[in-house]
């Protein structure tokens, strides 16, 4: 049966400098044309595994697959990728055109060739007339372009971006999130982008694989990841959440119940429980709403007791944090629709979080350290 | 706003740094000063009025001429191969692990470290036991040996500061290791090397030392001064140092200039983070 070989295939791929696992057997697919986001914090091993793709660092066991073809021993000027390094790594010596075109020269391209497609990718990256200039005579940003330029100038089957706007500002990094996202739909290359930034892998990928410790705990699109993240890590790593604890006491159709240890019930869809007794279950701020003690609460919401402890006025938001009846300190986002809601929900108030059970999430317990 | 104390502290900074420069210069002024002397007789220690007369042949004595030819060769051929050994020593030190490596890194500084009369000697009786007989390819071996260590620190230096992601990314882009090497380390690195080489070519010319040990029959320029200090030296050398002296100072100049020009053009290649 023909099958569309994925373009990066990575196989109980390990790493190890000394005695510190730094990739931990990762097993990693990915589809050709897709873009896709390792995320995590620093140390995590994710550029370690971009590194090893590249071919910059040798697994310590494992396989390496490009497009079907094993390169785990290749060096990285044998494997049809190309690399934007964070530093940029520019040659400081030659001219952006003669950057751009050091690739194409290693092909031994015959010299028009050579001329009209690195043309064209100072096109794409619109810096056009700046072609006889040195690095040192560009702004970050355009470095950064031309970084991109000089990688993507040799068509390769996959790019990979190793934190790449990690040393822009605020303003110009999210352009070239934008430029990135629209170059790798034009193109149809297959980006791999390394970041720690959520942000940006939610804005820009298809597929974000969070990374801890060397492994991927959970992999999925920006809004699996965000709705329903299975550990406590990708669901505290992805924006605020909520964690109550409870058991579970039974199921009925779709919807099963967890008891909390104060004695409240919570709903929430049955299939996303898979554990028996001790469960973690989150919730994320702003899917939940306030109510007065005794108000209306929609039927079947789940609902906890609770008392303000701060109130802070965003402008956009109000951010509350609240001590639920059991103990927990949960925060609730609530958008600011009528001006009103800092003066009802003040400090020192008894309020009820009330919220639609098909927003409740089931995390792994943490492991106690 | 500057205050007093602001001004006297500007003005004996000024006065501190001036007599400091005297003291390190007064030598040389007299030496170029004494290769305009009117000397009479052999000697050349008072001022006798000025001429130009020395300078109008400086290798007339064909011994003098001689030395002086013997020194530049010998610092072109020794630097030459200190430079070429030296940066590749540097480049295997800094980006390869091989057995050996800590103490190749140590037992290059020892030339610099160990006092000149030590290794001449020590040179010389590595020549005597091997039974090779001193003179023009001895005092290069000689002088290969203590410049390379200069070298080798000065490109370390600048390899050291280079981002290691250059290289990489040149091997991303197709280049082998030795494409890598020659199209963008050396490039990059080429400022450290011509440092190096001056640094190394100076030495070289200078050395007396070292060099008086392995010469045999050969006499270098250093050598020749000394010898002729027991006769009185000749206005030309005075000539021919103060001539070494301006040479020098232009190509001291012209490294300066290439490198503050390189050091703007790297800029680029290290962005804050």
């Amino acid at each position: 049966m023909p099958e569309v070989e994925s373009d990066v295939r990575l196989e109980g791929v390990t790493k190890r400098f000394g005695d510190h696992v730094a990739v931990d057997a990762l097993d990693l697919e990915i589809e050709r044309g897709a873009f896709f986001a390792m995320l995590g914090p620093s140390g995590c091993g994710k550029t370690t595994t971009l590194r090893m793709i590249g071919g910059f660092e040798e697994p310590t066991s494992g396989r390496v697959h490009l497009g079907g073809e094993d390169v785990t021993d290749r060096p990285p000027f044998r494997r049809d990728v190309n690399t934007v390094f964070q530093s940029y790594a520019l040659f400081p010596h030659l001219t952006v055109e003669k950057n751009i075109a050091f690739g194409l020269e290693r092909q031994k391209l015959g010299k028009a060739e050579v001329k009209q497609r690195v043309a064209e990718a100072l096109d794409m990256v619109q810096l056009g007339s700046f072609g006889a200039r040195r690095p040192s005579e560009l702004s970050g940003g355009q470095q950064q372009r031309v970084a991109l330029a000089r990688a993507l100038v040799n068509r390769p089957r996959a790019l990979l971006l190793d934190e790449p706007l990690g040393a822009l500002d605020l303003r110009l990094r999210k352009e070239l999130q934008l430029e990135l996202k629209r170059l790798q739909r034009e193109l149809g290359i297959t980006f791999v982008h390394v970041t720690h930034d959520q942000e940006e892998a939610m804005s820009m990928a298809d597929t974000i694989a969070v990374m801890r410790e060397g492994r991927i705990d959970q992999a999925g699109s920006a809004t699996d990841l965000y709705e329903t993240p299975r550990t406590e890590f990708v669901a505290s790593f992805l924006g605020i959440s909520n964690f109550v604890d409870g058991r579970v006491i039974g199921a009925d159709g779709d919807v099963a119940s967890v008891e909390t240890h104060d004695g409240a019930q919570l709903r929430l869809p049955a299939a996303r429980l898979d554990a028996h007794g001790d469960v973690r279950i989150g919730v994320r701020p702003e899917k939940v709403q306030l109510a007065e003690p005794g108000g209306d609460v929609p039927s079947g919401w789940n609902v906890l007791r609770g008392q303000v402890i701060v109130a802070a006025f965003l402008g956009v938001s109000i951010q509350y944090l609240i001590r639920a009846a059991g103990g927990e300190e949960l925060t609730v986002i609530a958008p600011n629709r009528d001006g009103t809601a800092p003066d009802v929900f003040t400090v020192g108030r008894d309020v009820l979080l009330t919220w639609n059970p098909d927003f409740t999430f089931v995390v792994e317990k943490e492991a106690p350290t | 706003m500057r205050t007093r104390a602001d001004r006297v502290r500007a003005w004996f900074l000024g006065l501190w740094t001036g007599v400091a420069l005297l003291y390190l210069f007064i030598p040389v002024f007299v030496i170029a000063a004494f290769s305009f002397n009117d000397n009479q007789g052999r000697f050349n220690f008072t001022w006798q009025g000025f001429t130009l007369r020395h300078w109008e042949n400086p290798f007339a004595d064909p011994d003098l001429a001689l030395a002086m030819k013997n020194s530049l060769l010998i610092a072109g051929i020794s630097t030459a191969i200190a430079v070429v050994l030296g940066t590749f020593m540097a480049l295997a030190l800094v980006r390869y692990v091989f057995r050996g490596r800590g103490a190749t890194d140590m037992f290059v500084f020892l030339p610099l470290a160990t006092p000149e009369v030590v290794l001449g000697a020590s040179l010389l009786g590595l020549f005597l036991t091997m039974a090779v007989t001193t003179g023009f390819t001895t005092i290069v071996i000689a002088h290969v040996m203590f410049t390379i260590s200069y070298v080798v620190v000065t490109v370390k230096a600048r390899l050291e500061g280079m981002d290691r992601h250059i290289e990489e990314a040149a091997m991303d882009l197709g280049a082998t290791e030795w494409t890598a090497i020659r199209k963008i380390t050396l490039p990059m690195i080429a400022p450290g090397v011509l440092a190096a080489a001056l640094l190394a070519a100076a030495i070289s010319v200078d050395d007396y030392v070292i060099t008086s040990f392995n010469a045999g029959q050969t006499t270098t320029f250093p050598l020749f001064i000394f010898g002729a200090t027991r006769q009185g030296v000749p206005p030309a050398v005075n000539v021919l140092a103060t001539g070494l002296l301006v040479i020098i100072l232009l190509l001291l100049a012209l490294n300066v200039m290439v490198q503050r020009r390189l050091a703007a053009r790297d800029r680029a290649a290290m962005p804050s983070r």
